[in-house]
């Protein structure tokens, strides 16, 4: 294989698979930023990816199969959102249990539809004209999907709702400093309740992508812990969706390197990667004023109560 | 003309503002002046009386009913979230008409225009933290502006502002005031009032005093109103002899949270065997004073030394063994550990040494004898030893602080607000065991608001002013007035 | 949120150990409640299964060592994880701790050339220092860089399952056999002496109760404990007292990370005799650990009865599998739902919740 085709396919590869991660990052960067912290995004990939797979096999219809996997993500992170928002729970412990109760309920229901085809799943485009460009035709225009284009699409305007318009600055007040939220009339519960679901809904289509186009098909356990890379993304992006779409294709990049590079490279090495980068960036924004400017929201994972001393 | 004659509860309050005037509201903290404020401002309900805003009576349920009546607040404690611009703070929480999308130019623009107007210098883009604490104050302005204040009440607004910040303050509430706002400016420190008012309300305990016309008085006369002139009753004190000098503070010099200069070389002496009482309004560097001698906050420069042994910036655990008491202001978040039980909470300072530890182990008898001791010698009213602190009153877990720190005998007590928030009993009885303990011969520094307090019960009084010592008179023959100028920061030859 | 008028909700000013334990168990009831909806789904009566699962988890001699064996890493860990939650230090980081552990272990039985009577107790030492430094990091980057410890812990997990994957797939490949990897098998002299029959590491098992009997001796009864409480409880007080946050962190995490790296090291010598993957050393210990120590309200002995608990509960995933059929996954979902419960039940242990018909 000649050197520039090599590279073309690790990146077209990168892409598609950096889509799930791109997703469940922007999903988890919107939670977070409202200060909820959400470690089941695993478990709602999961269901997201089981129930697109039989709702596309059953309906022969791929992007209602996306739908589905974007409900059963929300409203399992409703469930996480009652326990942290409302109940005031810890919220660590409600976000591992979603994630158990996804893995298992996904293995339990799943049994049976290990190993069936999908006969309709969402169908790789090739852009006519575009596909021609040298270099950047390949990667981009060739083979990749809908649901890809609509991730990068997904991108510009999570960031413009995010940092330029009302409801964004109200989720960035909400997960900074809560009570001065409150007392200017917002409904802190509400906003972090939307951000969590959002989130979750994202992790669901983020699920149902991998089932329904990336690789049509259920096998238990199939997202592989990529709810946890997007854990750590979300870090490494600085809870900034543009840095999260570049930090998701880096992070898919080196998950696709782990194989292709495997004579020379170990694939532990760099499928271990991500997480050390998350760390490393945590002690780099630990550093007073990088902190403020960059760090996480400052009232994340804390129950949010009116005037408790 | 705005009016609000406003009667509050118990206290029974009437004040009228005129349109636009600066009008001050003067006192000592917990005159009542912040609780007047929040009625205005709708944070708090009265349970009599009314406001009558331009002739007309108003109900002011919320802040969000306030800022419809145009009553805008600027608080002592700034409501911004340091990660958004100045823009989006000002915009926080707003329900403009243009539906969810944010014209940002715009917004900006309408800002700089506001802040063009006042002469508020302040970047609409800049970020919140970037800002000194005076342009934060300004945000908090231009938040009240841009949504079309009338009334402005500013709630101690130079309390965090350098000098040079305060005249800038100043002028652009002239500026303001020129156009029609009127401003209540609520504030303790006389020299501000006699500069930037018009009139001024003084209150005393809840109680508005006296209105006069700023043009009209002077500080000494302001001074005489906020502190009263109240016959205090002296409690029956003990004929001590004072001993030798236990304690040496040399011009020490601290900062605050904040990272402001607290403490500008303060410099005093105590004594064996007397209560050393500091007055001073909140905020001038008591507590800041309190935790440097507690080893809860570093000094910058100078000496303190306890019995001739330096005790400047030692840790908080060696300054405890030394021999020093400290009875803190906030009793329930870091004087005891509310979840545990009174018996922990007894042996919280002393579990290190025997007899409630021997090597690695604790012994939980003698920690169990130790607290029904203590239950029984403080009268600690709880339904066991091992009840949790948290569930106890005020009285009970201050008298648990107490019976905690004074065990042992401290040679130096650091009482700080001891009575604050306790009821008559508990009050008398926390005096009574602190004259016990100067009786005994430990040297007490009395850290209080309560000017009564300080004035029955100290042997001699010391000043705090702005971080620095004021003046220390005799308690004998202190005379109330005196104390109140001091304690506004004005010297004696200034009379 | 307002509650309507017929419901009172007020905060409970203290609570009693009864209240505590009375809602843990109508959690867990509920829990296997929905689980029951299950198994009905299935077909299945619940009655019928969980009968089966009780049966095979302590019915037979058998049964009842392999659900004991399951419990033995349930209980160091949870152990461990009792102290560090007492210190509000939230290690979810014990699955990496246990993997590093069985890795200093494995490195030590294949490599280190000890003479034969040393060899276990080396790989003991070896494997709690290496899971105690694995813990150690995320708490010095807490105290001193004040980084959240979920995430660290969490993230560390990764890592080290990566470099085990890297260790018998690389400089430590042993025999492949059809298609996994693993490293040689252990020397004898580094087998964990188990009960007749069974799989049951019994030194393991002691040490663990032993453990579980000291840490609580620790927390009650040393000045340790009162500080580790103290901290816990509310870290300004401490300060006040003159605590050292520090020395406390580094404490628990010590303790925490020590005792899952234990677990490690009896999983390793005493049941698979050589290094497999990461997912069959553990099947996920370090995660069902937190269950059984917040269910055991951070109190390490009642860990001992949680611990067993929930190695009925994982027992039972095989009875199912076996003899009705049904996918292993669903004790997964057995254990979500009783975390879940059990996190929303303190919602009642904090607040007493009654219904009214008076006019409020």
């Amino acid at each position: 294989m000649g050197w520039e085709t090599w590279i073309i396919t690790t990146l077209s590869r990168t892409l598609a698979y950096g889509t799930p991660l791109l997703l469940g990052t922007l999903g988890e960067i919107y939670t977070e930023r409202s200060g909820v912290l959400n470690l089941g995004v695993e478990g709602m990939m999961i269901m997201g990816a089981y129930s697109a797979f039989t709702t596309a096999y059953i309906t022969g219809n791929p992007w209602l199969g996306i739908l589905v996997g974007g409900i059963i993500g929300g409203a399992f992170s409703l469930i996480h959102a009652f326990a942290s928002v409302t109940l005031k729970a810890n919220q660590v412990v409600s976000g591992l249990s979603l994630t158990m109760l996804g893995l298992g309920l996904s293995g339990v229901l799943g049994r049976g539809w290990e190993g069936k085809p999908l006969s309709n799943p969402i169908s790789a485009i090739t852009v006519p004209g575009l596909s021609k460009i040298p270099f950047l035709g390949p990667i981009l225009f060739e083979g990749q999907n809908l649901l890809v284009y609509l991730t990068i699409l997904l991108v510009p305007l999570l960031w413009y709702i995010l940092y330029r318009t009302r409801i964004g600055i109200t989720i960035r007040s909400v997960g900074d400093s809560p009570a001065t939220a409150d007392s200017l009339g917002i409904n802190v519960d509400r906003v972090r309740y939307l951000c969590t679901a959002i989130g979750g809904v994202l992790a669901g289509v983020a699920g149902g992508y991998l089932s329904v186009a990336y690789r049509p098909a259920w096998t238990e356990g199939m997202t592989a812990g990529m709810g946890w890379i997007v854990i750590a993304l979300t870090i490494f992006a600085f809870w900034n969706p543009a840095h999260g779409m570049l930090g998701a294709y880096f992070f898919g990049a080196l998950y696709i390197l782990s194989f292709r590079l495997q004579p020379w490279i170990s694939p532990e090495f760099l499928k271990a990667m991500p997480y050390a980068f998350a760390i490393l960036v945590l002690i780099i924004v630990s550093r007073g004023t990088l902190q403020s400017r960059m760090g996480a929201p400052a009232a994340l994972s804390v129950p949010y109560t009116r005037g408790e001393e | 003309m705005k009016r609000f004659p406003g009667v509050v509860a118990s206290n029974g309050v009437n004040l009228a503002v005129r349109k636009g005037e600066i009008h001050c509201l003067l006192g000592e903290n917990g005159a009542g002046k912040t609780t007047l404020m929040r009625i205005l401002y709708g944070l708090y309900q009265p349970d009599e009386g009314e406001i009558i805003l331009n002739g007309k009576a108003v109900r002011i349920s919320s802040p969000r009913a306030a800022l419809s009546y145009h009553i805008g607040m600027v608080h002592q404690h700034f409501r911004l979230v340091p990660t958004l611009t100045v823009a989006e703070n000002v915009v926080l929480g707003l329900n403009e008409g243009t539906g969810p999308f944010l014209n940002y130019k715009q917004t900006c623009k309408k800002i700089s225009d506001i802040a063009d107007k006042y002469g508020l210098v302040v970047d609409p883009r800049a970020k919140v933290w970037q800002l000194t604490v005076g342009q934060r104050q300004r945000v908090e302005i231009l938040k009240a502006l841009y949504r079309e204040a009338s009334i402005l009440i500013m709630d101690e607004p130079t309390s965090v502002l350098t000098p040079q910040e305060v005249d800038q303050l100043f002028s652009t509430l002239r500026t303001l005031v020129d156009d029609g706002l009127t401003i209540i400016f609520i504030t303790h420190k006389l020299d501000e009032v006699m500069e930037i008012s018009d009139r001024v309300t003084v209150l005393r305990k809840g109680k508005a005093i006296a209105t006069v016309n700023t043009a009209e008085t002077n500080k000494a006369q302001l001074a005489e109103l906020m502190v009263g002139r109240e016959v205090v009753f002296r409690l029956e004190k003990n004929e001590v002899n004072r001993g030798e000098k236990i304690l040496v503070v040399d011009d020490v010099h601290a900062l605050n949270d904040r990272g402001l200069p607290a403490l500008r070389g303060t410099s005093f002496d105590l004594y064996e065997g007397e209560i050393l009482g500091v007055a001073g309004v909140s905020g001038n560097g008591q507590r800041e004073l309190a935790e440097v001698l507690t080893g809860l906050r570093r000094a910058r420069r100078g000496h303190v030394t306890l019995e001739g042994r330096a005790m400047i910036n030692c840790s908080a655990r060696e300054i405890s063994d030394m021999g020093v008491a400290h009875v803190p202001t906030e009793r329930k978040r870091i004087g005891t550990v509310p979840n545990m039980t009174v018996r922990d909470n007894l042996i919280l300072k002393t579990y290190r040494k025997p007899p409630f530890s021997h090597g690695m182990f604790l012994d939980n008898r003698a920690a169990e004898e130790n607290a029904r001791k203590a239950m029984d010698e403080y009268q600690i009213m709880a339904p066991s030893i091992d009840t949790a602190v948290k569930v106890l009153s005020g009285g009970n877990i201050q008298r648990v602080v107490l019976a905690r720190e004074l065990s042992g005998d401290p040679r130096l007590i650091i009482a700080a607000h001891p009575t604050y928030g306790l009821d008559v009993g508990a009050t008398e009885q926390v005096r009574e065991i602190l004259l016990a303990q100067r009786d005994r011969g430990a040297g007490i520094l009395l850290i209080s608001e309560d000017l009564e307090e300080i004035m029955t019960m100290s042997d001699r009084i010391l000043v705090l002013f702005e971080g620095r010592v004021m003046g220390v008179i005799d308690a004998k023959a202190a005379q109330i007035e005196r104390i109140g100028l001091m304690m506004a920061g004005i010297e004696e030859e200034e009379k | 949120m307002r509650a309507p008028n017929w419901l009172k909700i007020e905060r409970r000013p203290t609570v009693s150990g009864r209240t505590v334990f009375i809602i843990s168990v109508s959690a867990i009831l509920a829990a296997l409640l929905v689980a029951a909806i299950f198994f009905a789904v299935f077909g299945v009566s619940p009655i019928h299964a969980y009968g089966l699962i009780l049966k095979g988890a302590l019915g037979s001699r058998l049964g009842l060592a392999e659900t004991v064996r399951r419990a033995i890493p349930l209980l160091l860990i949870g152990v461990g994880l009792t102290i560090a939650f007492r210190a509000l230090f939230w290690n979810i980081g014990a699955e990496g701790q246990l993997l590093m552990g069985a890795i200093a272990a494995a490195g030590v039985a294949l490599f280190s050339g000890l003479p034969d009577p040393l060899l276990l107790p080396a790989m003991f030492i070896a494997g709690f220092a290496s899971g105690a430094a694995w813990g150690l990091i995320p708490a010095v980057l807490k105290v001193k860089l004040g980084i959240n410890d979920v995430i660290t812990t969490l993230m560390m997990n990764y890592i080290a399952i990566y470099l085990m994957e890297w260790l018998i797939h690389g400089p430590w490949k042993g025999p492949t056999a059809r298609g996994f990897a693993y490293t040689d098998q252990f020397p004898r002299a580094a087998w964990i002496p188990t009960l007749y029959g069974t799989r049951v590491h019994w030194p393991t098992l002691v040490l663990g109760l032993l453990l579980a009997l000291v840490m609580y001796i620790l927390v009650t009864r040393t000045k340790s404990g009162f500080e580790i409480r103290v901290v816990g409880e509310n870290p300004d007080a401490a300060r006040f007292a003159g605590i050292s946050q520090f020395k406390t962190t580094l404490l628990v995490m010590l303790i925490a990370g020590g005792f899952a790296g234990l677990a490690g090291v009896g999983e390793v010598a005493g049941i698979h005799h050589k290094l497999l993957g990461p997912l069959n050393i553990s099947m996920g210990y370090g995660y069902t650990a937190i269950i059984v120590a917040w269910l055991a309200r951070r109190n390490p002995l009642a860990v001992i009865i949680t611990s067993f608990l929930f190695a009925i509960i994982i027992s039972g995933g095989d009875v199912i599998k076996v003899s009705l059929g049904l996918p292993f996954q669903l004790i997964n979902v057995f254990n979500g739902l009783i975390l879940f419960f059990l996190i929303g039940s303190e919602v009642f242990i904090r607040y007493k919740v009654s219904f009214s018909f008076r006019r409020q």
